[in-house]
């Protein structure tokens, strides 16, 4: 083993551990595959725009980490983008776009374009070579119309009139491919996906918890938080849980003041810009 | 001839009951090849099954108002080719079953002789008695279960159907022997796809007309997202009456969606 001298920190990334794990691969060592972290998130066009919507679990292997989390990010104003994969991923890849698209609207003057944001992800997740593990799907109304994207995390993108993405996208998918059709009103686009996010809670097990939905038309957006909830507590007392002071039997009481040792002198001078 | 590899019936190879090849030298050859070997032989390789080789996908099966329905494309795919595409791969059992099978043709067709052999001694009793799907389910568990413990399994996944004595009964066994009855199963892909619609339109009383028409909604899902489906059904149904396996038949698919006609409206040079 080489002895690698002691170069001061310059900050960026370390490739350190870059041998280590040539060495791992070249002993036999299989990478760990990416997981998925269990989602369904689905979009679709309807007459006026598009309705975006996806479930609220979130999960770390096994274990449900948050019940009710967001998965649906906001863009723009008038883009909305759906993330699976990654959770932290997804986060920071839409947050850096939705600051992105801002900067280019004062720039330009003019409302995003659903396309910019597509191509801004799209060109950021294929740099990354599929490292960046975020599978979205990107819907939005601007001049040109509604449009409706999905982006792989290698970065190749679709178009499409409805789309799935995330573990329970098979059985949302099923539910699009029997029941949509072009030209769909508003309620009948929210019934469809709201159905289709079911079908991926109740039948998928990384999905679950509740429906989050948007709706994007021209110049109005709807973020419908926990649209449905399809899964409510049973079994909770209908008393209520109250607990009355003397339920639990105190056995001593202990009163100590708190004492206060250190004398915070206020001054100094106020930090300089 | 230097040591020669040759693969030949032996006592041993029928005991263990795996096709064998034996490894011996020359001087050996007079002892080694007679019916009965007359020494003890060196074992030099098991053949097992692997990997499936020419495949059908998925199944699906539910139980209606008057007994059993069931549907499957009639492919048989060589890994990514799609070879064969008349396979019949929904079959009858006696009087009151039907099975369709998806995985390993070759399998399936094994499957058919020892139930065909089956069917065969329980007609040959001639008692009045005939063997019932849950019968025939159990059967099949146990043949796919002992294969699947001596490392030599029957590449499949069934779905057996039945009418008898009014009673209907819908199952499924694996090809590790995981078994289970349902109002509705499916196979392969068809879990993922069909299962989440059959779960929220499935009724205990639908005429067969509402069944196949909710079975047909399945196999389009199935027919526009897996791979290996082909355009052409054959559905299967069987009541106390008898049992009915159709003629081939073909779905209208729809591709006409605006968004598809023009995707990179908007953005040139986008798709």
């Amino acid at each position: 083993m080489v002895k690698m001298t002691d170069l001061p920190t310059k900050g960026g990334f370390s490739f350190d551990l870059c041998r280590r794990n040539e060495m791992l691969l070249k002993n036999g060592l299989q990478m760990p595959p990416f997981r998925k972290t269990g989602t369904t998130i689905v979009g679709l066009v309807f007459q006026d725009g598009v309705v975006l919507g996806a479930d609220t679990r979130a999960t770390e292997g096994p274990i449900v980490a948050d019940k009710n989390c967001e998965k649906i990010h906001f863009m723009s104003p008038n883009i909305y983008c759906c993330g699976a994969g990654t959770a932290a991923d997804t986060e920071a890849v839409t947050d850096m776009v939705s600051s992105q698209l801002q900067l280019h609207r004062y720039a330009t003057g003019r409302e995003s374009r659903v396309v910019t944001a597509l191509t801004l992800l799209k060109s950021h997740l294929f740099n990354y070579q599929g490292h960046v593990s975020a599978a979205l799907v990107l819907g939005g109304v601007d001049v040109t119309g509604p449009h409706l994207h999905t982006v792989y995390p290698h970065g190749s993108t679709d178009t499409l009139p409805f789309a799935t993405m995330g573990s329970g996208s098979l059985a949302a998918m099923s539910v699009f491919e029997s029941k949509y059709k072009e030209g769909l009103t508003r309620e009948e686009g929210i019934e469809i996906v709201a159905e289709a996010i079911c079908a991926g809670i109740f039948n998928d097990l990384g999905s679950g918890s509740n429906v989050d939905v948007c709706v994007i038309t021209k110049g109005k957006t709807e973020y419908l938080r926990n649209y449905q909830l399809p899964n409510p507590r049973t079994y909770i007392s209908s008393k209520g849980y109250t607990f009355v002071k003397g339920q639990t039997e105190v056995l001593s009481t202990k009163i100590t003041q708190i004492q206060h040792k250190v004398e915070t002198v206020e001054g100094g001078d106020a930090m300089e810009e | 001839m230097q040591n020669v590899e040759i693969s030949i019936p032996t006592l041993n190879g029928w005991l263990l009951g795996y096709p064998v090849t034996y490894l011996f030298s020359n001087e050996k050859l007079k002892k080694a090849t007679g019916v009965v070997s007359m020494q003890s032989l060196h074992i030099y390789k098991i053949y097992v099954t692997r990997y499936p080789y020419v495949t059908g996908t998925s199944v699906i099966a539910m139980k209606y108002k008057d007994g059993v329905i069931m549907a499957s494309d009639t492919a048989g795919s060589y890994g990514s080719t799609l070879r064969y595409k008349s396979v019949e791969r929904i079959k009858t059992v006696g009087d009151h079953t039907i099975i369709g099978a998806s995985g390993e043709i070759s399998d399936f067709q094994e499957i058919m002789r020892y139930l065909d052999e089956l069917i065969l001694y329980d007609k040959m009793w001639d008692d009045g008695n005939s063997l019932g799907p849950k019968e025939v389910h159990n059967y099949l568990n146990r043949i796919m279960y002992n294969r699947r413990n001596k490392f030599n399994p029957l590449y499949n996944s069934l779905v057996l159907g039945g009418v008898k004595n009014g009673q209907k009964y819908l199952g499924t066994v694996n090809m590790i022997g995981t078994h289970y009855e349902d109002d509705h199963l499916a196979t392969g892909f068809g879990n993922h796809l069909a299962r989440p619609i059959l779960r929220s339109e499935w009724r205990e009383d639908l005429t067969f007309e509402e069944a196949v028409k909710l079975i047909e909604k399945c196999l389009l899902v199935l027919l526009y997202r897996d791979r290996s489906s082909i355009n052409k059904f054959q559905i299967a149904k069987i009541t106390a009456e008898g049992t009915t396996i159709h003629p081939p038949y073909s779905l209208r698919t729809y591709w006409g969606f605006s968004h598809f006609q023009n995707p990179s409206k908007g953005a040139a040079g986008t798709w």
